[in-house]
């Protein structure tokens, strides 16, 4: 073993990139749990006692997970199921089940999917026997039979759990939370969702039987906290192969935390969303360009990633277009500061695009009019106008009512950055 | 058993016999002695006569209800006054263990209950019935005829009581012997199977009882068989293959009245006159214990004679006899000339039966387990019309002994071969079988005719060589179609689409619904407040329910009337979430099954639907189906089915309490599920009682229309939600002596709850997390260990508080600024909503007043996005982009009280 690390120590610069892109790639992918959950301690363990007291106790309980995208909810059952898996005691004794409301769209598949997992008698291989109305009764009868002291608890998870409010007269959750709140066998039901107003999507019936727990995903994380996140997460492990190198990496990483233009960089991303998603894509970014001739990730590559992060997609659209099609935009733009973004249509735009024409017309073409139709129909297609709602197909091209998909500030932005413009285009009047 | 079905298939005539005895003016009705059952296509009818055991229509096809016929009058229709007799299945659960012993399972129990109405229709006779009184001390008859139903005690819904032979049902039971016994010859052709059956099995096992019970045990194992499960039976069957029943098979005698197959017709005729003689003296000797041997005679005699003739060793058919009781081994004289005379016909009749069987002998089909085969039902029709054409004879069945299923089965192989021999030349005779198998409708209907031959065979049984053939084919056929295995095939009509209905979900048939069960027990609370935590949770059932004794009152003493009267009701009981409802009524159901079980009220039954508990309101009548006679059925079919249950005058032997509950989601287009839940009480016999559990006081007014509306009647309740003061009662009952809540700490959930909802399940659930709180901090700080006012306030918090306010604080600046900005152009337009662009130029304002750097739209679309997912927002969909609109789902004030602690 330790002829080995003293080998493994001598690894070649490429090498450890290698291991440096695994790990963290790793990390960045949500493909591993950390550790321990961050900014979520307190949930944590309310949750972990509460799932505990299903699994030794047999103490029926519903909770609800709740907190916006990328908070850390799956993370946070996840890893309270790890925790939970652990301990003996439960570990033989809890049965899961899974359910997901993108792929449960419905109850009838939801009951077949939850005998499977139960893998509940009616089940052959991976087949489930019977109609819904005898699915439903089968699976009731079955957790029916059970007490709180003799059968085995199960625990159910559902992820997108508003999306299970939908369902038809929400069977499957008044069943569940019946049976939560009745000596049955006894269940935990937790339920995930990102909607903060979720219990006004339950039924009264349902509501009621439901036991109003809620685990709020929310860290109120600071900004320091979260340049140490960043640091965390770009930190090599202890274990790393080459010590020497993941030394230096760690060194790197600390330093980078401290640069300003990159404190400025994250400042900004925190001050967009604290989740970890999008802090795992920036990183993401910022890694993906660590070469072995590169060992480390400068500043530099923090804010190149920064800005494809935040780049905007409307205004880089707008540099593909020709000159004719940035100049109805412009035309559409004066329209739209004459008369108070109201709509218009072609002929409104082609007779400002005329007069401006025969304002300016040193450097841009006279372009016939089929020409800049079709020119007006592209824009169309790139989504950079849409007709009105409401105005009539029948109408005619030339008169369907069109708005502007693009800020007054978008604009301005392409119109500088638009690569050898010519300068009388440029018509800020 | 099934096999009552198949007369369901067959409308029935009825016809007064003879002339009114008895005439009374008043009520314009006249008494009858007899009435004569026809099937229509059936020439004769069957007689039956007052004092005479029926078999009546019962709410189960499975299960006809026995009864006597006392009177039969007709006023405009044709009414019948009868004595009930019960099943031992249909006697309370509770009360079965008063018998002290198995039951015999062909065993009733005269019925005396005098709220019982012992008038019934016409029109529910099934038929006729052979019931036999036995003495108290005596042993049931060991082996018999499926027919033959025996009783000694009386069931007057309290007690078994004793009927002496001498004492008050006796006489009754005396004409009744003679009154079946009577019809031989005539009664033959009855057009009802059973009838006929029964007609000869009693008189059978009368005899065969009279001669002091030898054929006892015989007769018994033919009985028991046929009272066991399906599976049971079905060994049971495969071993008494041969079992030959008496019956005439209706349904055939529809099919091929005049069906001649001309070898047997030939024979028939040829046999005739000896039959004719053997007969009479059949008759003769019937009343008589000397007629027993008789019943011998084709027994022994029979095969040594046709073993040497024949060569189609029928030896292990015979020797390996069940040696067992043998009762039936008395000196027979009469058995000597029989068995001449059958040795000399014998060669001739097994040529024609084998030429019979033949062509629906397939390997297979000769196995054991055929007797759920088609083939082997198909082939009986021919067999079973053979013994049509001997009727007379059918009167003195004799039931011979079976072979085991082994020496059956070798019987069988040999037969095969033989017959291989005699393949050609038969095919017309197939073509006989295959025209009578057109008629069958189906493979059911096939099954049904596998009993014909089994009734023809043992009716014929007596009568000689012509039975000889007969039962050679049947003990070839050694595991002749079973009467089970068929069963569930043969129902006709409604019983059939119900078995049919069972199975064919491809739900493994005995997939018995379970949770594994736990491989370490569960924990036991361990401390003061994990006690109280255990009984605060709402599963934990409560010894009482307090503050719910008024309308625990107005419930017990209603469904009581109900269950003392014999009659139906509804009840409308309503409230709102979580103010005990279910419970009460539960409990209710409680008192009342103890108190049954003191005695002191008649027994019921208690079945209880959801309407969330089904995907579908026409489910409900499956599941009623279920709990209330365990069939499977379709919707439809189980409508029918509870249709005939509570409108049948029946002698309904108890009430049924039905609840149900969430009664608003039964709701249909048509409501004919409403209706039907509320209309069935109001039947005469029905004796149900309703109580139907809503949410909301005017469902009746609001959502049923009118004729389902006024069948579920003005007998409201309803709950109203709990104040505060009966709050702190259930949590201070639930906790029972447990300390572990100071009292102002309860009395401040129970207020809280009180002015929010009244709902008892919140307030337990607060009680439950306060005392996680509690445990929680004191295992930081340790306190007094009781949940007080602080631990309450977190745990009210935690549930009451709007989570918005929270989400707004957690969210990232550009969020909250993103907020700021729709409210500051909210109050610029003066409207509550506006489109993404308007709000995103106040936010770059925002932005610069901040001194943070302005976002790029496709960010700032993403933060909106972000509010909307959270539905902070409430969005447009976002292929609007910039013209999306927004609003917001807090209100204003939420929003900038949530930002201004920040």
């Amino acid at each position: 073993m330790s002829k080995r690390k003293v080998k493994d120590q001598q690894l070649t610069v490429g090498q450890c990139v290698c291991q440096v892109h695994r790990i963290l790639r790793e990390r960045f992918c949500f493909q591993k749990l950390p550790s321990a959950p961050v900014g979520l301690e307190s949930q944590h363990k309310h949750l972990l006692e509460l799932l505990k007291r299903t699994a030794i106790h047999g103490e029926s309980n519903s909770v609800l997970i709740v907190g916006p995208r990328g908070a850390g909810k799956t993370m946070l059952l996840k890893s309270v199921l790890n925790e939970l898996l652990d301990v003996k005691e439960v570990k033989s004794n809890i049965l899961l089940v899974q359910l997901n409301g993108l792929l449960q769209t419905d109850d009838r598949i939801a009951l077949k999917e939850i005998t499977r997992q139960l893998n509940l008698e009616n089940v052959v291989g991976d087949k489930v026997f019977g109609s819904f109305a005898e699915n439903l009764a089968f699976l009731l009868e079955a957790l029916k039979k059970g007490d709180r002291s003799s059968s085995r608890p199960v625990l159910f998870t559902l992820d997108e759990f508003d999306l299970f409010t939908h369902h038809k007269n929400q069977t499957l959750l008044y069943n569940l939370f019946d049976i939560s709140q009745s000596a049955q066998t006894p269940v935990a039901v937790v339920g995930l969702t990102c909607r903060v107003d979720v219990l006004e999507l339950l039924e009264k019936r349902v509501k009621s039987r439901f036991s109003h727990r809620q685990i709020q995903a929310l860290s109120p994380m600071d900004f320091p906290q979260y340049v140490e996140l960043v640091q965390q997460q770009l930190s090599l492990p202890q274990e790393f192969p080459d010590g020497r190198f993941a030394h230096e990496w760690n060194n790197s990483v600390k330093a980078l935390c401290e640069d300003k233009s990159v404190e400025d960089v994250l400042r900004k991303h925190f001050n967009l969303s604290k989740d970890f998603r999008s802090l795992h894509m920036l990183l993401f970014l910022a890694l993906s360009c660590v070469t072995p001739s590169n060992p480390t990730i400068k500043p530099s590559l923090l804010l190149e990633a920064s800005r494809l992060c935040t780049m905007d997609c409307k205004a880089n659209m707008l540099h593909g277009l020709s000159i004719l099609e940035l100049c109805l935009i412009i035309a559409m733009k004066h329209l739209n500061d004459h008369y108070q973004d109201e709509p218009f249509n072609f002929e409104m735009v082609y007779n400002e695009f005329k007069k401006f024409l025969q304002r300016k017309s040193h450097s841009v073409h006279s372009f016939e009019k089929p020409v800049v139709i079709k020119a007006f129909e592209h824009l169309q297609q790139l989504e950079l106008i849409r007709p009105v709602d409401g105005s009539a197909s029948r109408t005619q091209k030339e008169y369907q009512l069109m708005k502007l998909l693009l800020d007054h500030t978008q604009v301005m932005e392409a119109l500088q950055r638009y690569p050898q413009c010519p300068t009388d285009v440029n018509w800020s009047d | 058993m099934s096999r009552y079905f198949t007369r369901l298939k067959m409308k029935r005539c009825y016809k007064w016999g003879g002339r009114p005895s008895l005439c009374n003016r008043k009520f314009k009705s006249c008494y009858y002695d007899s009435l004569y059952v026809s099937t229509d296509g059936q020439r004769d009818a069957c007689l039956i006569q007052t004092g005479q055991h029926i078999l009546v229509e019962g709410d189960d096809d499975d299960k006809p209800y026995v009864a006597k016929l006392l009177k039969l009058f007709g006023d405009g229709k044709m009414g019948l006054v009868v004595q009930w007799f019960v099943h031992f299945s249909e006697v309370p659960y509770n009360r079965r263990k008063l018998l002290g012993r198995t039951p015999h399972p062909q065993e009733i129990f005269l019925y005396e209950d005098r709220t019982c109405d012992g008038e019934i229709d016409a029109e529910t006779i099934i038929g006729s019935v052979e019931v036999e009184h036995l003495p108290p001390d005596a042993s049931f008859p060991e082996t018999g005829q499926k027919g033959t139903l025996y009783f000694k005690l009386c069931w007057d819904t309290k007690a078994f009581k004793v009927v002496d032979a001498e004492g008050r049902h006796l006489d009754d039971k005396t004409p009744l012997v003679s009154v079946s016994v009577a019809p031989t010859t005539r009664v033959l052709p009855t057009p009802d199977a059973t009838v006929m059956k029964r007609a000869l099995s009693v008189t059978l096992s009368r005899v065969s009882a009279s001669a002091g019970k030898l054929a006892a045990s015989e007769v018994e194992s033919g009985h028991s068989a046929s009272k066991l499960s399906a599976s049971k039976f079905l060994s049971r069957r495969r071993r008494g293959s041969c079992d030959s029943t008496p019956g005439v098979r209706k349904k055939l005698d529809l099919n091929s009245p005049n069906k001649k197959l001309t070898t047997d017709d030939v024979l028939g005729e040829l046999l005739n006159e000896e039959i004719e003689s053997q007969t009479e003296m059949a008759r003769k000797l019937q009343s008589t214990p000397s007629k027993l041997p008789l019943q011998e005679f084709n027994l022994s005699p029979l095969k040594s004679s046709n073993r040497p003739s024949n060569g189609m060793s029928m030896t292990p058919l015979r020797s390996q006899r069940p040696p067992s009781p043998s009762p039936h081994t008395p000196p027979d004289h009469t058995s000597d000339w029989v068995s001449r005379f059958l040795g000399c016909c014998l060669i001739g009749f097994l040529f024609v039966f084998c030429s019979l069987t033949f062509p629906l002998f397939s390997p297979r089909a000769r196995t054991p387990s055929q007797k759920k085969d088609p083939v082997s039902a198909i082939k009986e029709p021919a067999l079973g019309s053979l013994a049509e054409e001997l009727p007379e004879v059918s009167e003195q069945t004799d039931i011979t002994p079976r072979s085991k299923r082994k020496s059956a089965r070798l019987v069988s192989s040999r037969i095969r071969k033989q017959l291989n021999l005699l393949n050609a030349g038969e095919d017309q005779v197939f073509e006989d079988d295959s025209g009578d198998e057109c008629f069958v409708p189906s493979k059911k209907d096939a099954g049904s005719t596998s009993e014909d031959e089994e009734s023809g065979q043992a009716e014929s049984e007596d009568e000689g060589i012509s039975v000889k053939k007969r039962r050679l084919a049947a003990s070839c056929r050694t595991p002749r179609s079973s009467r089970k295995a068929p069963a569930s095939a043969r129902t006709p009509h409604k019983s059939s689409s119900k078995k049919v209905v069972s199975n064919k979900p491809r739900t493994p048939r005995h997939a018995t619904p379970g949770i594994p069960s736990r491989s370490l027990p569960a924990r036991k609370p361990g401390n003061v407040l994990e006690e109280a935590r255990a009984r605060l949770h709402v599963s934990s059932v409560p010894d009482s329910l307090p503050c719910r004794e008024q309308e625990f009152q107005d419930i017990y003493s209603f469904v009581e009337s109900k269950i003392v009267g014999g009659n139906g009701g509804c009840m409308y009981i309503s409230g709102v979430p979580g103010t005990g409802k279910t419970a009460t009524v539960h409990e209710v159901i409680r008192c009342l099954q103890h108190a049954s079980e003191q005695d002191e009220l008649p027994s019921f039954r208690f079945i209880e639907i959801n309407g969330m508990k089904m995907t579908d309101p026409h489910q409900a009548y499956v599941q009623i189906l279920q709990k209330l006679t365990n069939q499977k059925a379709t919707a439809d079919h189980a409508a029918a089915l509870l249709e005939k249950r509570f409108s049948n005058p029946a002698p309904q032997k108890e009430t049924t309490v039905l609840l149900v509950d969430e009664l608003d989601l039964l709701w249909t287009k048509k409501q004919n599920v409403m209706y039907n839940l509320f209309d069935w009480p109001t039947r005469r016999y029905a004796r149900l009682v309703v109580l139907a559990i809503a949410n909301t006081m005017d469902l009746p007014e609001r959502i049923m229309i009118n004729r389902v509306a006024s069948r579920l009647g003005l007998t409201r309740m309803s709950f109203q939600p709990y104040s505060f003061k009966q709050l702190q009662q259930i949590i201070t009952s639930r906790l029972n002596q447990v300390k572990a809540f100071e009292e102002d700490a309860v009395q401040l959930v129970s207020r809280k709850v009180a002015a929010l909802s009244g709902d008892a399940r919140r307030c337990l659930d607060i009680c439950r997390r306060a005392t996680e709180i509690c445990e929680h901090s004191s295992s930081r700080q340790p306190g007094s260990g009781l949940v007080g006012m602080a631990h309450v306030m977190e745990a009210l918090d935690e549930m009451f508080s709007s989570s918005y306010i929270s989400a707004i604080r957690c969210a990232s600046t550009q969020e909250q600024l993103f907020l700021r900005a729709v409210i500051a152009e909210f109050r610029r337009l003066g409207l509550e909503e506006a489109t993404f662009q308007q709000v995103f130029v106040q936010h770059r304002a925002l932005c610069r007043m901040e001194g943070l750097q302005p976002i790029s739209v496709s960010e700032g679309l993403a933060v909106c996005q972000r509010l909307g997912t959270s539905r902070i927002l409430l969005l447009e969909p976002s292929r609007l982009d910039l013209l999306l609109r927004v609003r917001l789902n807090v209100s204003q004030d939420d929003v900038l009280y949530a930002l201004k602690e920040d």
